[in-house]
């Protein structure tokens, strides 16, 4: 058995070494020992800086390629269509130019799309610092020295595995990521009610969104537990012997140190949402996109690649948003 | 636990000695502590919130698991709310049989487990270009990858769509697998990131002598590097496995129509058909509640075993990602 895939691997190599030798010995590209030859004409001297950048770009060549394939012709070709009405024709597109009118469309004629978009807006501005406070509480409190560790970080950790589309909303339909023990609570509906509606609202879908809201906060946990376990412990001594407590130490040593992760935390946690399956921008757009619209006007490809550039550009502008608000200092004393 | 009870037992003895102010102290010392740290105040509140946040998480998880076992009269029965009167493997049963369990498990595995296999191989390859040699535009090319990130697949999803259906690459595996091969695949930036960071902490000596000794650079890859980065392959195929296995925006527009689906979209898609049948309000679908969450669990069943043995991989991944700075 041995035997035979030895030399099945021997024939491989006596294969590989021909292709190898053909690749380097053609009239397109030639080796010497000194010189790479282009089309018999153009030498280019070997040194070991050329050698070192051919060979790395030959590692990332497959990234190229599949990044113009799947990423860069893919993204220009949605904006190019996102300016024309497109119509099916067969296997064919029928493309009529529209200019800005399928933005305008958006905004002005489609009759879900704002409303669904401000949604969206609404529900990440509120659940991204919610999301990001209680991965820091929980990876604070993983931190600790406490029994289980390991135990506590694989519960906390299961959502990642677990989480997608049709099990969430399957969930949710049956009312199971809504905790029902903190709206039975006397206290909290009484709050509740005796408050103006305007701020009790929100609190309400706090209380129905908080479980789905640190379902999503798996990775950021381990984020920010990875980065706790990197502060220096003699940092907090000599804090400690400074007469600094453990609030003081929190907001002093703790937070400064983890605040570069908070933006990264952040990034994913706006991505992770704004992509997740479940998300109904993103079945509109789908829904679009595959003209389940009877309305002309704000049906299919052009229009659909139209508001998914909208949503792109709402994300990130939300992402510089949070990430703006954490670059901003306090002015030094000076 | 021992040190605890012998402190109760001091303070005890020191108040039957009426010394309440040595009694006092160490009352004070045991529920504040030296630096209120490490006080028993402060273990209580920190086991209690750890608890109050692991019940919100486990939640779903156990509601799913005691309403699947139940039958009709437990689910219309408003006094039972957690156990179920009898263990009843009828919805169970019922799934298994209809899903066609163990095709679609395989099918699944298999739809999940080549674009993994591919993302693995080629975000290896490309970590390794970018971690270990200097080359015009690196930068930027870097920059470009971790952007790929961000942009949502809404925006790549229709002209991909088209694309495949022109190569009549849809409903067929290869919609994955394509991309995942050219570094494409599902959250491809995190994996290249998680190689990058590894080949990067590895000591340049190491290929520098291998190629002293006449080892040419793929040969360094493949015998050096690749052994040394088996832990940071096993991390990246299994957070790639488990993504690809829950993916269900893209699959449901690629694999529309085919037979090839993923367990949590066959899953959907029995359910539709199913309580089509039924009418609004009928008894049956109030049994279908308990079937569908059978159902929920009989597809996360294979993850959950997965993630029950593998877990220190995947929670060791953060760190490998390097995001929280070396």
């Amino acid at each position: 058995m041995m035997n035979f895939f030895k030399n099945v691997f021997q024939k491989i190599g006596l294969v590989w070494d021909k292709i190898k030798y053909a690749l380097s010995h053609n009239f397109i590209f030639r080796t010497t020992n000194t010189h790479w030859i282009f089309f018999s004409f153009l030498r280019v001297r070997i040194t070991n800086k050329r050698r070192q950048s051919l060979i790395g770009l030959s590692f990332i060549l497959v990234w190229i390629i599949g990044y113009l394939i799947f990423a860069l012709y893919p993204i220009f070709y949605s904006l190019y269509l996102s300016l024309f009405k497109v119509k099916l024709d067969g296997a064919a597109l029928q493309l009529t130019f529209q200019g800005i009118n399928n933005f305008k469309a958006a905004f002005l004629y489609d009759p879900y799309f704002v409303e669904i978009l401000v949604g969206y807006i609404v529900e990440i501005l509120i659940n991204v610092p919610i999301t990001i406070v209680f991965a820091i509480i929980i990876a604070l409190l993983i931190n600790q020295d406490i029994k289980g560790k390991g135990i506590w970080r694989t519960i906390f950790f299961l959502p990642v595995i677990i989480i997608s589309g049709p099990v969430i909303g399957e969930l949710m339909r049956q009312g199971a990521t809504t905790l029902p023990s903190i709206r039975e609570y006397d206290l909290i509906r009484m709050v509740l009610s005796n408050i103006s509606p305007g701020i009790a609202t929100p609190i309400q879908s706090l209380f129905d969104t908080i479980l789905l809201v640190l379902w999503f906060a798996g990775i950021q946990i381990l984020i920010f537990l990875a980065g706790l376990q990197k502060i220096d412990r003699e940092i907090y001594e000599a804090s400690m012997v400074d007469g600094a407590g453990p609030w003081a130490s929190f907001w002093k040593i703790t937070l400064p140190s983890i605040k570069p992760l908070i933006s990264v935390a952040i990034i994913y946690t706006v991505v992770s949402m704004s992509v997740f399956s479940l998300n109904e921008v993103i079945i509109y757009i789908r829904n679009v996109m595959l003209g389940e619209s009877t309305d002309a006007l704000i049906n299919g490809y052009g229009y659909s690649a139209a508001i998914s550039w909208i949503y792109f550009v709402v994300m990130v502008l939300i992402i510089l948003l949070f990430v703006g608000l954490m670059s901003i200092r306090r002015r030094s004393k000076s | 636990m021992k040190k605890f009870i012998r402190t109760i037992r001091d303070i005890f003895s020191l108040l039957f000695k009426k010394d309440f102010v040595h009694a006092g102290i160490k009352a004070k010392r045991l529920f504040m502590g030296v630096k209120f740290t490490d006080g028993l105040v402060y273990k209580v509140l920190v086991y209690a919130l750890l608890f109050s946040f692991g019940y919100v998480y486990l939640y779903p998880m156990l509601y799913m698991l005691t309403n699947s076992f139940m039958t009709m009269e437990d689910i219309i029965d408003a006094g039972i709310k957690w156990i179920p009167s009898s263990l009843n493997f009828e919805n169970y049963r019922l799934v298994f049989v209809e899903l066609d369990y163990f095709r679609s498990l395989a099918e699944a595995v298999y739809l999940a487990a080549f674009p993994a296999l591919s993302a693995t191989v080629s975000s290896a390859i490309i970590g390794y270009g970018f971690a270990r040699f200097k080359f015009p535009l690196k930068n930027v090319l870097f920059v470009l990858m971790l952007m790929t990130f961000i942009v949502p697949p809404q925006i790549t999803m229709l002209p991909m769509f088209r694309m495949y259906s022109q190569y009549e690459l849809l409903g067929s595996i290869k919609s994955f697998v394509y991309p995942a091969i050219l570094g494409q695949g599902l959250n491809g930036a995190l994996f290249i990131l998680i190689f990058y960071q590894f080949f990067r902490m590895i000591p340049k000596s190491l290929d520098e002598s291998a190629q002293l000794d006449g080892a040419t650079p793929f040969k360094v890859f493949v015998k050096i590097y690749i052994p040394l980065a088996i832990p940071s392959i096993i991390i990246v195929f299994l957070f790639s496995f488990v993504w690809y296995y829950n993916e269900t925006y893209l699959s449901g527009l690629y694999l529309r129509g085919s037979d090839l689906l993923s367990l949590p979209l066959k899953l959907e898609q029995y359910i539709n058909n199913y309580t089509s049948i039924y009418p609004e309000g009928s008894q049956a679908r109030e049994l279908m509640q308990a079937v569908k969450l059978a159902g929920n669990v009989l597809t996360l069943l294979p993850l959950l075993i997965l993630y029950f043995f593998t877990q220190k991989r995947f929670v060791e991944s953060i760190d490998r990602t390097g995001i929280t700075g070396e």
